[in-house]
């Protein structure tokens, strides 16, 4: 899951009228193809100064170098509690932050949470200037988190597979069946017990490794 | 009868167990509900999962939702604290270098004078600290502003700084930070690494700290009253269970496994007993009441603990403090406890408010049943909160 965090800002003197200056895009990942996944999404949706944080050390005081209108984090990481300390009337910023959940913006906060995605933001920051950041950070969150799942899920097959051979390698040796006769009986205790033949296997992994 | 599902939100600390123990052993069950728990990675995604809908319920710092309702932070949407999970629990942690300049000025390490550690403390540790806590809104940095308020940590700089509870160790080993405040199992965990050793348990510097609510959106809360009831009930039984010695054993056992907490039974063992390692020498100190989970009406959201966090937030942000405590008070809902909980035995207070900070001892209270003690509740320095002085 990711987390959006727009920091919206107060009008501040030396932005006002200044509707043409680019949003400033701080972008917390310390995976570096990650961050230049996201990186070159944002600046192919718009002119925007983007700038990596990828140490979190003294997380939000770096952030608060850049002077950002909206931070992009991975609520997946247990640092995301360290931009918190934006929202503080006395924190590093020294200006009003908060999540970006009121009005039309609303649905796209949820969206953000869906995609695994929150967002905060400064009272001020227009949200016709926001939406189109949201909306790029949203559908590439969406993205590299599909990418991150079936990846696991690959992984686990992988590994899934794995124990079915030795599984199957067990009950071939014990009891002098073929291949296709010890997946057979593998399938059936599975069904038998309502369970996943890859938990059976594992179980009988384990048990042979005791017995052993 | 199918189980309903609830989706609850909790971060895997020991605090957690009354969810966890709920699920488990069955009394979720009991009442139709089948606890969907699902562990985040910080306080900030459990808090989003709450207000956004992702989830029903949540394990929250007792001041978040008070934060929320003073529109300090990131998120104010209205939530409810609809019973307290557990009371302390924390316990102050210092680095391996603070430890020994302690020792060479002769402390004692008797892990229950706050006054004195604090004294200690300052003595050593140079012209500032740094220390490390789970959230900027948390019991953690509440107790922390309380010490060092009533001690000589107030002649020194002090910055307290956000760290997720499992680097904290390590930004201690790196010397990012000085210290920390941090509930369990993260101070054992340190001292397990040999990166640093416990000073304080939380409980030293308020004897009955409220540390984690069960919190709901307050318009779920009113939407679907039975579904809350049901919760509450079944977290209610689960913090009774947990406070019987004879169950210690087993909740080590169970919080130990993977799918909940992933630590050494053994570490989580220090906790639930009181019985803390607080070297990496091994030094052990007996602290009673540690952690609490039902005992002394634990679990009962008082609106003057609610009202003590608002005045305390207040003054840091500058915000009215009497409208803050009376904006507070109205998210620790004691009135929904009440309606969920009686009948089931949970003692009911006469009052829902109380002066915190007054009871130095054991003492009887009025209550519906007539059989109900507070624990002790005393600050270390002797304050008393009176939530409706002027």
């Amino acid at each position: 899951m990711w987390a959006i965090a727009g920091l919206a800002r107060c009008v501040q003197p030396q932005h006002s009228g200044a509707m043409t200056a680019p949003l400033t895009i701080v972008v917390v990942e310390e995976d570096r193809d990650r961050a230049i996944a996201i990186v070159d999404a944002l600046k192919d949706s718009g002119d925007y100064d983007v700038h990596v944080i990828g140490n979190v050390t003294g997380l939000s005081r770096r952030i608060a170098a850049f002077m950002p209108d909206v931070v992009l984090i991975d609520i997946d990481n247990p640092t995301r509690d360290m931009l918190e300390e934006l929202t503080l009337a006395t924190g590093p910023l020294e200006r009003p932050v908060a999540m970006f959940v009121s009005g039309a913006a609303g649905g796209l906060a949820r969206a953000a949470i869906e995609a695994g995605v929150s967002a905060y933001v400064v009272d001020g920051l227009q949200p016709e200037r926001l939406k189109p950041v949201m909306d790029t950070a949203i559908a590439r969150f969406q993205m590299i988190r599909q990418m991150r799942t079936e990846l696991i899920e690959t992984r686990r097959a992988l590994e899934e597979r794995k124990v079915i051979d030795r599984a199957k390698g067990l009950l071939m040796k014990a009891k002098g069946i073929g291949e296709d006769d010890a997946y057979a009986l593998l399938r059936k205790a599975a069904m038998d017990q309502g369970r996943r033949v890859a938990e059976v296997a594992e179980a009988l992994v384990t048990a042979a490794g005791l017995l052993r | 009868m199918k189980a309903v599902s609830l989706p609850v939100a909790y971060i895997p600390l020991v605090d957690a167990a009354p969810l966890i123990v709920a699920q488990e052993l069955g009394f979720a069950e009991a009442e139709g509900l089948s606890l969907d728990l699902v562990a985040a990675p910080s306080w900030s995604s459990v808090r989003d999962m709450l207000a956004f809908g992702r989830v029903d319920a949540a394990h929250l710092p007792s001041p978040v939702p008070v934060a929320m309702a003073l529109g300090i932070g990131g998120v104010t949407t209205a939530i409810s604290a609809v019973s307290v999970l557990s009371a302390n629990g924390n316990v102050i942690g210092i680095s391996r270098a603070l430890e020994s300049a302690l020792a060479a000025s002769g402390y004692a390490f008797d892990f229950a004078d706050a006054g004195a550690a604090g004294a200690a403390l300052a003595r050593v540790a140079g012209p500032s600290l740094v220390i490390g806590v789970p959230f900027p809104f948390s019991m953690h940095v509440e107790l922390l502003h309380v010490w060092r308020s009533a001690t000589p940590l107030a002649d020194i700089g002090f910055e307290i700084r956000t760290i997720p509870p499992p680097l904290m160790a390590q930004a201690l080993a790196a010397g990012e930070i000085d210290a920390f405040c941090v509930g369990e199992p993260w101070g054992s965990v340190s001292v397990e690494r040999g990166s640093g050793a416990l000073l304080l348990p939380g409980c030293a510097i308020w004897s009955f700290a409220p540390e984690k609510v069960l919190a709901t959106r307050t318009d779920w809360a009113e939407t679907e009253p039975h579904l809350l009831g049901r919760l509450m009930r079944a977290v209610w039984r689960a913090g009774r269970w947990l406070s019987h010695p004879e169950s210690r054993t087993a909740a080590a056992e169970l919080l130990s496994r993977r799918r909940w907490l992933g630590v050494p039974s053994e570490i989580l063992d220090r906790a639930l007993s009181g019985h803390l390692t607080i070297s990496p020498k091994g030094d052990v100190r007996e602290v009673p009441g540690f952690v609490e989970f039902h005992r002394g009406a634990a679990t009962f959201p008082w609106r003057s603990q609610a009202r003590w966090i608002a005045e305390q937030l207040a003054g840091r942000a500058g915000l009215d403090k009497a409208d803050a405590m009376t904006r507070a008070a109205a998210v620790f809902r004691s009135d929904l406890y009440r309606n969920a909980l009686q009948g089931t035995g949970a003692e009911m207070p006469g009052a829902s408010d109380k002066l915190e900070g007054s009871l130095s001892h054991r003492t009887a209270v009025a209550s519906a049943s007539g059989r109900l003690i507070l624990e002790r509740d005393r600050f270390f320095d002797g304050r008393i909160f009176d939530p409706f002085a002027d």
